[in-house]
């Protein structure tokens, strides 16, 4: 094995810049090396001025989700050697703004978000305030899945839905409505209807399933999304046969 | 300049909570949440085992706070310990009617499990993402409220202080690098701890101490600064926790012989099951004590990444693994390659926790009017020498809440926006951001070759044992490398997302930090939980059952005191386990 890699690093200062550069750093190949140690030698070692968000590094906190190699992919989980003898190109994630080298701009998530209204909608309040809502294991199975996502943005990047329909809530979002609809404690699904099944909601999804892919904690949106179509299909037929009291 | 009701300086389990309850209590305020990341980035993230709180029928309040005051051989405060253990089942419920997916028991109830130093089940989980989950669910909950604005990716430079008050806070839009003041009556500090400050650490990049410097140079003090807890089980190289609920579940600590070697350090005799408050379930600054004497014995295992013992969670099985402790397996395959299921675990002691932080009271305010903290960065004390693992989620919780509240009720009480004196210093924070620091090109040295030598005198100062010696050594090194960062350049001149910037205000903040760790180590001459010297082995409680309180002097040098401790309910005694 070489002892060294190259990394070529999309380099965008909006001031100066018109469009994305790439820049070449040779770094240090250990075996135990993610592509976020290699972005740290850089910017430790070689060249400070290079920007990057990270924090946890353990795949936990969302911030490193980077395109590398033409995958999008958390950097502090995908290992150098494993694209060894390089070079490894590390860019932005695909379909969001620049802000500034590997910086994406996510607001438009952060808007779309409190829409689905993810958190717990309840009619009744608890009646006992010092008593849990009870669960069993296999509700709380039932939506599990869908409370993994660290909200990392690699399914955006990923969906060629959001890339041509910048209005789409997108999977995560919808998937993150689906925790809650799912979740035993929750009376709100009626209330997520109005923004899931919508063209900007399911009904944008063409069901390619790249998102799923690209999950790296096994959430699968598309299933969710899949999933909540039928319970919306369901829903507006129900709303169009019965009256308003047996729905 | 944006002015609010209470600024919030942290997004994590303490601000999001300290914010949800402000509005809450009083739905006319409006609270800001400033933070250097994305709340859902924020440190709780990264917290897996669980939440401490009474629940099980055969558990009480008394033992939950007896398990506490003697884990933290005695130096905390038993009436915020009392506070805390009472207030801590209704925080989890109420985590659990906003969502949180506790793990359950078949018919539906709260699920417990075992923990270090706990007589009872006691630690609530959501399998082992509990920090995850906790976080989320605080985070999803806080965007229904309209009253909430958020300042996401702002970095806190500066407190606003003027006529013996805060009046708010100077941040950096890091986005745009526009800086700003945001206004308040109320600061609740919630910037997490200061693991960063060490080479070896669980800790995010992000865990600079920052509040705990704020606070310190606008002249609130900061307590226990010699209190840093060593997580006996973490990865090698990556530091990543291997969380206590391994052990807790049945695991086993091997020395390089296959032997359960706690045995050996009066934490109890093995059994097949674990036992509680005995051998892998004691306290955790006892256990990373007994790594330190099997590596002097050379019972350790030698690795390019430093000594290790062995982790084995085999006999435990693939079922119970994938269940209760699903993101240690996949951390062990994705980091260091191995299946837990069937191979053992290398693990090392690796800085964790800072039980010291900014002094607060009991409802999280500090010694200046209008300034609140809560979470890692502050200091009630309801942890002392030592803090029990899964107690401090729940801190964030019911500390939180009543920082928040206290910071509402001061701010309803003190209306309005600040004078001109306020004006002129963010002009002179602009000035000093823009001009001293962001147009300073030439230099030699890089930011990160002095925040490297920090962290290594830290580590060989302030680590497990200490002595006189190292500690003299560690503070002029401190001294040195205070006076290199001033001569530093910053290599990045864009005012856009300048991380370079960021990270040569962040060390500044950590070079405080570790000073105050150094003087307060070097002035207790007592061994007490994680504040080990080996040239005074033995706790003092006629010199040192005290808190050691430091301020930053007229001439910036630090200045200890000592305060007594709050002793409720239980006299200082020997901490015993596993007999």
């Amino acid at each position: 094995m070489a002892d060294t890699i190259t990394l070529q690093v999309a380099r965008y200062r909006p001031e100066s810049d018109s469009a994305p550069r790439m820049q070449e750093y040779v770094v240090p190949l250990r075996a135990d090396w993610a592509v976020l140690d290699g972005l740290n030698y850089v910017k430790d070692r070689l060249d400070g001025s290079l920007s990057f968000r990270w924090s946890c590094r353990m795949g936990i906190c969302g911030s490193c989700g980077m395109t590398v190699n033409g995958e999008p992919a958390l950097t502090c989980g995908t290992f150098l050697v494993d694209y060894a003898p390089g070079p490894v190109r590390v860019e932005p994630l695909g379909n969001f703004p620049v802000i500034r080298d590997l910086v994406i701009e996510i607001d438009d998530f952060l808007r779309k978000l409190p829409k689905v209204k993810p958190w717990l909608v309840r009619e009744d309040e608890h009646p006992f305030a010092d008593v849990e809502f009870l669960q069993t294991p296999a509700e709380l199975e039932a939506y599990r899945q869908y409370s993994m996502c660290i909200n990392c943005m690699l399914c955006y990047a990923a969906c060629p839905v959001y890339a041509i329909e910048p209005d789409f809530l997108g999977p995560a979002a919808i998937a993150l409505a689906q925790r809650y609809n799912l979740d035993s404690r929750d009376q709100g699904a009626h209330q997520r209807l109005d923004v899931l099944a919508t063209a900007e909601g399911v009904w944008a999804c063409t069901y390619v399933g790249e998102c799923t892919s690209a999950c790296p904690k096994g959430v699968d949106p598309a299933g969710a999304i899949q999933r909540y179509k039928l319970t919306a299909a369901t829903q507006t037929l129900r709303s169009l046969l019965l009256p308003r009291g047996a729905r | 300049m944006p002015n609010h009701d209470v600024v919030v300086v942290g997004g994590g389990g303490a601000g999001l909570r300290a914010a949800v309850a402000a509005v809450q209590a009083n739905p006319r305020l409006n609270v800001a949440v400033v933070s250097k990341v994305y709340p859902m980035r924020s440190h709780t993230v990264s917290a897996e085992g669980g939440a401490a709180a009474v629940i099980a029928p055969d558990d009480s309040l008394d033992e939950h706070a007896y398990d506490t005051v003697s884990g933290s051989d005695w130096l905390c405060d038993q009436d915020a310990v009392e506070a805390f253990v009472a207030e801590a089942p209704i925080e989890l419920l109420q985590l659990e009617h906003w969502g949180c997916p506790w793990s359950r028991q078949p018919d539906g109830q709260i699920a417990v499990r075992a923990f270090g130093g706990m007589k009872k089940m006691r630690t609530w989980f959501a399998a082992d993402k509990t920090g995850f989950h906790l976080l989320h669910t605080l985070f999803q909950t806080s965007l229904q409220f309209e009253q909430i604005t958020r300042y996401d990716e702002w970095y806190v430079t500066k407190l606003l202080v003027d006529d013996g008050r805060v009046h708010g806070v100077v941040g950096i839009e890091l986005a745009t690098g526009r800086i700003e003041a945001i206004t308040a009556p109320a600061v609740v500090l919630c910037t997490g701890g200061c693991g960063r400050v060490f080479p070896f650490t669980t800790n995010g990049n992000i865990k600079t101490g920052d509040g705990m410097s704020l606070a310190y140079r606008a002249g609130a003090p900061l307590k226990d600064m010699e209190f840093i807890q060593y997580h006996p089980t973490g990865l090698p190289f990556t530091g990543i926790l291997i969380t206590e609920a391994t052990r807790a579940e049945g695991g086993w600590l091997l020395n390089k012989d296959g032997y359960r070697y706690l045995q050996d350090y009066d934490l109890g005799t093995p059994s097949p099951t674990p036992v509680l408050r005995s051998m892998e379930l004691g306290p955790r600054d006892r256990l990373s004590q007994a790594f330190v004497h099997e590596q002097e014995k050379g019972r350790t295992v030698d690795t390019p990444y430093g000594p290790v013992v062995y982790l084995d969670l085999r006999h435990l099985g693939e079922k119970l693994i994938d269940s209760r402790l699903p993101m240690v397996r996949e951390l062990c395959r994705q980091y260091e390659r191995l299946d837990p299921v069937h191979e053992l675990i290398p693990v090392r002691p690796v800085q964790h926790y800072m039980m010291g932080g900014v002094h607060t009271d009991i409802d999280g305010a500090t010694g200046l009017a209008g300034l609140y903290a809560a979470g890692e960065v502050a200091c009630v004390s309801i942890n002392g020498a030592n803090r029990l693992g899964s107690n401090s989620l729940p801190e964030c919780l019911v500390f939180g809440r009543r920082a928040g509240l206290a910071a509402a009720d001061f701010a309803a009480a003190h209306p309005g926006s600040p004078g001109p004196g306020i004006r002129a210093q963010v002009i002179d924070e602009r000035r000093r951001l823009e001009s001293d620091l962001l147009a300073r090109r030439e230099g030699r040295e890089r930011i990160a070759d002095i925040r490297t030598e920090m962290q290594h005198t830290m580590e060989g100062s302030t680590g497990i044992y200490r002595d006189a010696e190292s500690l003299v050594k560690g503070g002029d090194r401190l001294r040195e490398l205070r006076e290199r960062l001033a001569k530093a350049a910053i290599e990045d001149d864009s005012r856009i997302f300048n991380t370079e910037l960021v990270a040569a205000l962040e060390l500044d903040f950590m070079l405080d930090v570790a000073e105050t760790m150094v003087v307060c180590a070097l002035r207790r001459e007592e061994s007490r939980g994680a504040h080990q010297r080996t040239d005074f082995p033995n706790r003092d409680d006629d010199r040192f059952l005290a808190h050691s309180v430091v301020s930053r002097g007229r001439d910036g040098s630090p200045d200890v005191e000592y305060l007594p401790v709050s002793i409720t309910r239980w006299p200082p005694g020997e901490r015993v386990y596993g007999r």
